[in-house]
C-alpha cells in the first residue's frame, strides 16, 4: 500500500470555509482588514507629506523635527509600535480617555495609529525623495512670484512632487496592506485574526490559512492593478523617480 | 499615572541579556535568530535571483512564482504556514526557533532575491562577454566578475532589506520564540509598566537597526574608495 504523502492522517474540511459563522467571520475580517488600511493610510500619507516636506524646509528647526521623526518610527519594528500603541500610550492618559477607548474599538485606534505614524515615517521619506528630485529653480520662481514658502510647496512643488513618487507609494501601500495583519497581536478582528479564530474553533488550520493567504494575494493583486492604472495616467512623460523600493 | 523607568533597570539582563543575546534559561535571542536569517536569505537570494535571470524556463518559471507568491502575502501568514504546515507534512513539532528561522529565510528571500537580481542587471552586459571570451565559465563568471559588482551597487538595498529582516524577527514572538520583544511581554506581565518596558526595546531596536545604517555608509564609502583606488592603480 502507497505511503501518504502527508505522514499524519489529517482529514482535509474545506467546507468549513463556507459554512456560517466561518464564512461569515472571513468577510468581516476582510472588511475590517480593508477599513484597517484605509484609516492608516490617510493618516500616514497626512503625516508622510508633512514631514517629507519638512524635511526638504529651509528651517533648521523644521528639518530636524523631519528627521528625528523619520528616523525614530521608521527604524523600530512595527510590532513592538502596536503594543506601546495598544497597552502603553492609553496608560498616560486620563481615565476617562481610557474609559472612552475600553468602549470603542480602542484596538482598532491604536492598530490604526501604530500603522499610520510607522508608514508615516516611510512615507515621509519617499515625498522627500520625491521633493528633492523636483528641480530646484521650480521653488525659487515660485518664491520670486510673490508666494509665501507654504503656497510654493503647496501649489508648485508637491503637485509636481506627488505625481512623481506614485510608483514608490503604491509599493509602500501595499506594504500597509500586508502589515495591517500585526493589528491582530492586540485582537483586531482583521484577516489574520479571523484565520486563526477559524483554526482554534475547528481545528482546520491548514484550510484556514490557505483562505487568509487567498484572501492577502487577492487583494495585492487588485491593489497593485488598480495603482499601475493611476500610475500610468498621472506619470510625468519624461521624469521619473526612483526610490522607496524596499519591502515591510 | 506616572512612569517609572525603574522597572528597565530592575530587568535590564533579562531583557537585553536573554532577549537580545539569547544567553539564559530560555535559549532565543534576537541576533541568534537574525543573524543566520541574513546569511542564509542571502544564499537563497542568490539562487532566487539566478532563477529568476536564467535563460531556462523550468528555472524562471518557478523562481519568479515564489517570488510573486511571497510578496502578496503578509510575513505573519507565512510564519503561520510553518506552524502548522510542518507538523502535518512531518508529524513532528518543530520547536519555535527553527519554524521561525526557515520561515523568515523563506519571505526575506523573495525580497533579497529581487533586489540581488537588479544587482546583476546593474552590472554591464560587456563584462559577462569579456569574462566569458577569458574563458571562465558560468560560476567563475558569476563568482569572480558579476557578483563582486553587483554586490557594491546592490549594498545600500541590500542593508535597507537586512535592517527590515532584523526588525521582522519581532514576529518570532508571535510563536512563543524568546526574543526581545517576548521578554519585554514577559516582564511586562509581572510588572505591567508596558509604556516604559516597550519604549525600552523601541530603543534597543533603534539602537541596532541604526548602527546597521551608519555601519553600512561606511561600508559604501570604503568599497567606493577601494574601487576608485583599484581603477587608479590599474590604469597608472
Amino acid at each position: 500500500m502507497p505511503r501518504p504523502f502527508l505522514a499524519l492522517a489529517y482529514q482535509f474540511q474545506w467546507s468549513v470555509l463556507w459554512t456560517n459563522p466561518y464564512l461569515g467571520w472571513l468577510l468581516w475580517g476582510l472588511l475590517t482588514t480593508l477599513a484597517l488600511t484605509v484609516a492608516a493610510w490617510i493618516l500616514a500619507t497626512a503625516l508622510g507629506a508633512f514631514f517629507g516636506a519638512a524635511r526638504t524646509a529651509p528651517s533648521r528647526l523644521l528639518r530636524g523635527a523631519g528627521t528625528v521623526y523619520v528616523e525614530f518610527f521608521r527604524n523600530v519594528p512595527l510590532l513592538v509600535w502596536m503594543f506601546l500603541w495598544y497597552f502603553g500610550v492609553p496608560e498616560l492618559l486620563p481615565a476617562a480617555v481610557q474609559d472612552w477607548l475600553n468602549r470603542h474599538h480602542g484596538e482598532f485606534i491604536a492598530a490604526v495609529a501604530a500603522l499610520g505614524v510607522y508608514h508615516g515615517a516611510r512615507m515621509a521619506e519617499i515625498v522627500r525623495a520625491g521633493i528633492q528630485s523636483v528641480p530646484g529653480t521650480l521653488m525659487e520662481a515660485a518664491l520670486s512670484t510673490g508666494l509665501t514658502l507654504v503656497q510654493a510647496y503647496r501649489l508648485v512643488v508637491l503637485p509636481i512632487a506627488l505625481r512623481l513618487i506614485v510608483p514608490p507609494i503604491t509599493n509602500d501601500s501595499l506594504n500597509l496592506l500586508k502589515n495591517s495583519s500585526l493589528a491582530l497581536t492586540i485582537s483586531v478582528a482583521e484577516t489574520t485574526f479571523m484565520t486563526r479564530q477559524i483554526e482554534s474553533y475547528t481545528a482546520k488550520g491548514f484550510e484556514a490559512i490557505t483562505a487568509g493567504t487567498l484572501i492577502y494575494l487577492v487583494l495585492c493583486l487588485g491593489v497593485s492593478t488598480i495603482l499601475s492604472r493611476v500610475e500610468r495616467r498621472v506619470a510625468i512623460p519624461g521624469l521619473i523617480v526612483r526610490g522607496g523600493g524596499a519591502a515591510n | 499615572m506616572t512612569l517609572d523607568f525603574s522597572v528597565i533597570a530592575d530587568n535590564w539582563r533579562f531583557l537585553v541579556v536573554q532577549g537580545l543575546l539569547g544567553i539564559g534559561a530560555f535559549g532565543g535571542g534576537t541576533l541568534a535568530l537574525a543573524v543566520p536569517t541574513i546569511v542564509l536569505g542571502f544564499l537563497l537570494g542568490v539562487g532566487v535571483a539566478l532563477g529568476r535571470l536564467s535563460s531556462r524556463a523550468w528555472l524562471r518559471r518557478p523562481a519568479t512564482l515564489y517570488v510573486e507568491l511571497i510578496r502578496g502575502v503578509p510575513l505573519v501568514m507565512v510564519v503561520f504556514w510553518f506552524w502548522f504546515f510542518i507538523p502535518i507534512a512531518t508529524g513532528v513539532a518543530l520547536p519555535q526557533y527553527w519554524v521561525a528561522l526557515v520561515a523568515f529565510v523563506v519571505f526575506e528571500a523573495a525580497y533579497l532575491g529581487e533586489i540581488i537580481r537588479a544587482g546583476i542587471q546593474s552590472v554591464p552586459r560587456g563584462q559577462v562577454e569579456a569574462a566569458e571570451a577569458t574563458g571562465l565559465r558560468y560560476w567563475a563568471t558569476m563568482r569572480f566578475v558579476i557578483l563582486p559588482q553587483a554586490v557594491r551597487n546592490m549594498l545600500p538595498s541590500l542593508v535597507t532589506q537586512f535592517i527590515i529582516l532584523v526588525k521582522d524577527t519581532s514576529l518570532a514572538s508571535i510563536i512563543g520564540y524568546m526574543d526581545l520583544t517576548k521578554a519585554a511581554q514577559t516582564v511586562n506581565q509581572r510588572e505591567i509598566r508596558p509604556f516604559e518596558l516597550y519604549l525600552f526595546i523601541a530603543v534597543v531596536y533603534w539602537i541596532l537597526t541604526y548602527g546597521m545604517s551608519l555601519g553600512s555608509r561606511a561600508l559604501e564609502r570604503r568599497m567606493a574608495a577601494g574601487a576608485t583606488r583599484r581603477i587608479a592603480e590599474a590604469g597608472s
